[in-house]
This record gives structure tokens, sequence and C-alpha cells, in this order.
């Protein structure tokens, strides 16, 4: 999937997260803020990473806001926000997903 | 040395705070103390002045030194004032090496992190501490180690001359010029001064802080004029939209109605739940909705509650009206409702001793059958969390929560699964404030674990078609959800001891890592 532009998905709402992705070409940045940092930090990464790869994106900035969403969560905002920044509208690969 | 909850207190903190580890419920059973009384400075003259123009007057007759202890109550909750008012001037005239002990500290107090940056407070004791002061304490800013102790557990400290408090301030809604105070009345009304009892029973020199003084004698009181040294009038003790608010509206969340319906369901299925029954709830969403639940059951049942204990809300005192429930022992308002439902005949002040001192010949809590609690964590065991968040800061008080669990016949905690992405139900809560042993039964929105070292309550609801469960398939579906949760990193460093009922450690709380 090839970004185009800065894009943003989500809310700062409890149990929620706010992720905002933009393109780059310096591999995977992943800034990561969360409520949840010492017990699940590695764990959002590893999600946020796994996300990126499903969706075939090999360069980005993305930056998380958590407030403690369930990896089911993170995964939806990341996608959106990926899907706002390629303009995809129709046509989302939900089999994929 | 692991304590009876599995706890390892190091050595070097027992000594450095003279105590033993927890050794279990009970264990100081009929032990026999030697209380120590205050020194009192007579007033046999009939032409004696208590009422003194200001704070910084009444410290100064009091003798206000360096390293004395003070104490303070939580009746106005986060609309108080008076902590406030009286560090500033303790601060202004330059002492230092303070202690606060204090029923409860919480947001209100945030000036107080200052105090304690610059060493005007060094020690403090309480029930809980909440916002800057938590910070402070938990990111090691505070010179001693705090203590934390229940509200039963504070008075044992006070009377047993543990706690040595040398000056105790009282906001007071109204005294007169001889220091008789009263939680009603005037224009930042709490209902009572449960509290503040074992303050001017123990403390050498009492101080009365008040913004509404009414002509002598202010009767009935709650505090005796033959306790008082000093009155001081000043313009407002608190703000009174954040000492009592309005009643809760019910909650509309499923996930604590269904909680709610459960504990209703468990209670009214025990043995327990029979004409003349006693009852204590908290003043949480799902608690308030279990109240409402239960007064429909009541009504349908004929049963009447004989008392209801503790913090009061809205649904308790309606419960007293309406004639379900025959007394109410109020501890604490939370709401203006409850304040005004003290001119009810049968809505009777205690004190805090009365409630739930472990040391005294026997409290209110002992006659509890069931009590409705919260808490931040549960482990496997049924230890229960409340003061320490799950990001290792302290956030929380004790309150009345040990003295209740271990006192009622059947406690329940009311905790949903998961809260944010903490698991609630985990193989190890942060710190211990409650002991396994005290907890009955944990309800979340999956289901009802009875705690198996209860076997007569499993039998009594074994066939009663509730949702039952075990504690440990509870905490296994929450890890399901939320994953497992990698325990958080603390440096070496004791920043508070959580004290049990009857003074031995409970568990220790370290500095958070940066």
């Amino acid at each position: 999937m090839k970004l185009l532009k800065p894009a943003a998905a989500g809310t700062l709402e409890s149990s929620d997260c706010f992720v905002s992705i933009e393109p780059s070409e310096n591999g995977i940045e992943i800034d990561l803020k969360s409520d949840v940092i010492r017990q699940f930090g590695d764990r959002i990464r590893e999600v946020i990473g796994e996300t990126l790869e499903t969706l075939g994106i090999e360069n980005c900035t993305i930056s998380v806001t958590d407030k403690g969403a369930l990896d089911c969560t993170i995964r939806a905002r990341v996608e959106s926000a990926a899907f706002r920044s390629a303009e995809i509208k129709e046509e989302i690969p939900w089999e994929k997903l | 040395m692991l304590n009876a909850v599995g706890r390892d207190i190091p050595e070097e903190i027992l000594e450095k705070v003279h105590k033993v580890p927890f050794m279990g419920n009970g264990h100081y059973d009929g032990y026999e103390i030697k209380k120590t009384g205050p020194k009192t400075r007579c007033v046999i003259s009939n032409g004696k002045n208590k009422l003194v123009s200001s704070i910084r007057e009444a410290l100064e007759l009091s003798g206000i030194k360096d390293g004395m202890r003070i104490s303070f109550h939580h009746h106005f909750r986060e609309g108080d004032h008076i902590v406030n008012m009286v560090m500033k001037e303790i601060h202004e005239m330059g002492i230092r090496d303070i202690t606060l002990c204090a029923s409860s500290l919480g947001k209100a107090h945030d000036p107080v992190y200052d105090y304690i940056l610059d060493g005007t407070v060094t020690g403090i004791e309480a029930s809980g501490v909440r916002g800057k002061i938590g910070e402070a304490i938990s990111r090691g800013y505070l010179k001693n180690i705090a203590i934390l102790r229940s509200h039963g557990g504070r008075v044992r400290a006070i009377e047993s001359g543990e706690s040595k408090i040398n000056i105790a301030f009282i906001g007071a809604p109204t005294s007169d010029d001889y220091g008789n105070l009263s939680g009603m009345g005037g224009k930042n009304e709490c209902g009572v001064l449960s509290y503040s009892s074992v303050d001017a029973d123990y403390a050498d020199k009492v101080i009365a802080i008040t913004d509404t003084l009414v002509p002598f004698p202010n009767y009935p009181c709650q505090i005796s004029m033959t306790k008082v040294d000093y009155v001081v009038k000043v313009d407002e003790i608190g703000d009174a939209s954040k000492i009592a608010t309005g009643a809760a509206k019910p909650t509309t969340d499923m996930k604590k109605l269904m909680l709610a319906r459960y504990c209703t369901d468990f209670v009214t299925k025990t043995p327990y739940y029979r004409i003349g029954f006693s009852y204590q709830t908290g003043v949480g969403g799902a608690s308030i909705a279990s109240t409402l639940y239960l007064a429909d059951r009541m009504r349908g049942d004929g049963v009447k509650m004989a008392f209801g204990l503790g913090g009061l809300t809205k649904p308790m005192c309606d419960l007293l009206d309406e004639g379900l429930c025959g007394a109410l022992f109020d501890t604490q308002d939370f709401d203006t409702f409850a304040i005004q439902n003290m001119h009810h005949p049968r809505h009777y002040m205690i004190t805090a001793g009365e409630y739930a001192s472990p040391f005294n010949k026997g409290a209110f809590v002992n006659k509890l059958d069931f009590v409705i609690l919260a808490a931040l964590e549960v482990d496997t065991d049924f230890n229960c969390n409340v003061v320490v968040g799950s990001d290792g800061m302290l956030m929380g008080a004790q309150g009345g929560h040990p003295d209740t669990a271990e006192g009622a016949k059947c406690s329940i905690v009311l905790v949903p699964l998961v809260q944010g992405r903490m698991p609630t139900i985990r193989d190890r809560v942060t710190a211990v404030t409650t002991p396994g042993e005290s907890v009955d039964v944990v309800i979340t929105e999956y289901g009802i674990a009875v705690n198996p070292r209860r076997q007569d309550l499993i039998d009594a609801v074994r066939d009663s078609g509730l949702p039952l469960t075990t504690i440990e398939e509870m905490k296994e579906k929450a890890y399901s959800i939320t994953g497992e949760p990698k325990d958080i990193e603390f440096e070496d460093r004791v920043v508070a001891v959580i004290e049990a009922r009857d003074g031995t450690i409970m568990d220790v709380v370290r500095q958070i890592k940066e």
C-alpha cells in the first residue's frame, strides 16, 4: 500500500487510541505514548508492526497515543489511518485484514 | 520476611517502622493494650476566651514547632480548605519536618506537594493519598516512609500512642466560641465529624476552625468543648459544591448494572439475607445500583434491614425513610441528601472508632452481615489492592475496606473484569491492602467467584442458577481479552508501608521507576 498524505484515526477516549500516520522513506518509525506502556508497550508496538506489515507498508512515520485500547482497537485504528493516508475509500481488502 | 499474604517485607523496613509482618486476621484477638491519653491544659477560670483571631495565633498558642505531628479529617473531601490554610501558615512560619496525620488526603491538597519538596512536610500518615501527594510519595520525594492505614487502623494507631498527635485541626461547619463542634448547619455542611473524634480525644492541642460561629451552646454537638483548646473563625472552611454533590444519577452503564444485578441476586440467596440483616455499601455506580435492586427485592420479600453502616448516599437514606431500614450509623456523607437525612431521628453519627477500630471492645463492622466493596485489583487468592494504581503510583485510599471486609460475615467485591486495558483480576496485585481471607465473593460481569475458604457460601448458592465461576477462570478470561500484563519495575527504595488493621505490615510500596 502506498501512503500519499498525512492522515489520522481514532480518539483520546478511554479504551481507544489516536493514530496519525504519514509517508516517509526511512522504514517504519513508531512513536508510542500509552497509559499502559509499562505493562503493554512491547505488545502494542508488536501489534502496530504486524498491522503495517499486513497492509504492506514498509515506510511511514506513525504516532500512536494509546488510552488503554485492546489489540483489536489498535489494529482497526492503524488500518483506518493507513487507508485514509492512501486515499483508499472503496474496495478495501477486508478479507486480508 | 514473607507475611501471611505472601508479601516479602524487608527486615530493615520492619526495624525502621518498628513493626512486624502481617500474621493473619485475628492474630491480636483478645490482645490487651493500654491506651495513652492526651496532655490537657485545664480551663477552670470562667473568663477563658478560646476564640482567637487567626490560624497563625492558634498555631503560636499551641506551641507549633519543628518535628510535630498534626492531624486533619477528610469530611470536606475534595472541597477541603483546612489543610491548605494551615499548611500555608506553617510554611510561612518556617516550621519544618512536620508529619501530616490525616484521615485521608486528596487532590484538594495538591499544594502540599511543594511543602514535601522543601522539607516542611517529611512524614505522611493517611488512609490514602491521591493527586500530587501520591505522586510525590511514589517518586520518592517524601523524606520518611509514608504510612497508609485503614480508618479503623488509624484509630488504633492514635489510641495506642503509636501515632501521637501534637495538634489536631478540626474543620467544623458550625462551632460556638467555646468549641462545641458540629458537621451540621453553616454554609459548608458535611453532616458528621466521625473521623475527628479520635483526634479530639487524643491530641494534646485541638484547634477548631469554622466559618460559622453560632451562639453558645452549639448543641447537639458532635465534638465537645471539653476537648477543644482554641476556636478560629475563617471566611470559608471549604467549597460546599465539592464537599457534597447532588445525588448521583443512577448509572446506565450495562456492565455496572450487570454487576449490581449479580450482587443483589447473590445477597438475597445467602442465609444472611433475612429480617434484621445489616448492610454497608459504597458510592460507586454499581454499588448504588445494587442498593436500588436490593430495595425492590426487600419490598417483594417483606424483608427489612436492621441497620445500614458507613459512608452514606441517597439510596441508603431512602431505605430509612421508607421504613425498609431500621437505622443508619453514619461515618461520612457523600451527597447533600445524606447530610439532610441526618435530621431523621434514626440516623446517627458514629465515630471512626465505633465504626471500625480493631483495638477496642467491639466495633460496628463486627456486626455487619454484608459489605459491598470495590477494588483496583484482585488476585487469584482474593487479596485486594485499593491504593496503588496498576502503573505503580499511589492513587487510592484504604478507607474502611480492610475493616469492613474482615468484620462482615459476607464481603463482596464488585469489579469490572477489565479497566481500560488492565485486567482487574490478576495473578498478583501491585500491592495488598485487604487480605484474601477477608474477601468472600468477587463479582465481575463474567460471573461470581466465591472464595474457596467459604464452602458454606458455595453450598448456599450452588443450585441458585447464579453464574458461578472461579477466580482462576475470571483471571484467564481477563488475560484472554487484554493479554498478560508485564510486571512493572520499581526502584528498591520503599516509599510507603501499608499497615494491616492491627498495625502489622501488609505490604510495602516502592519508588516508581522513571
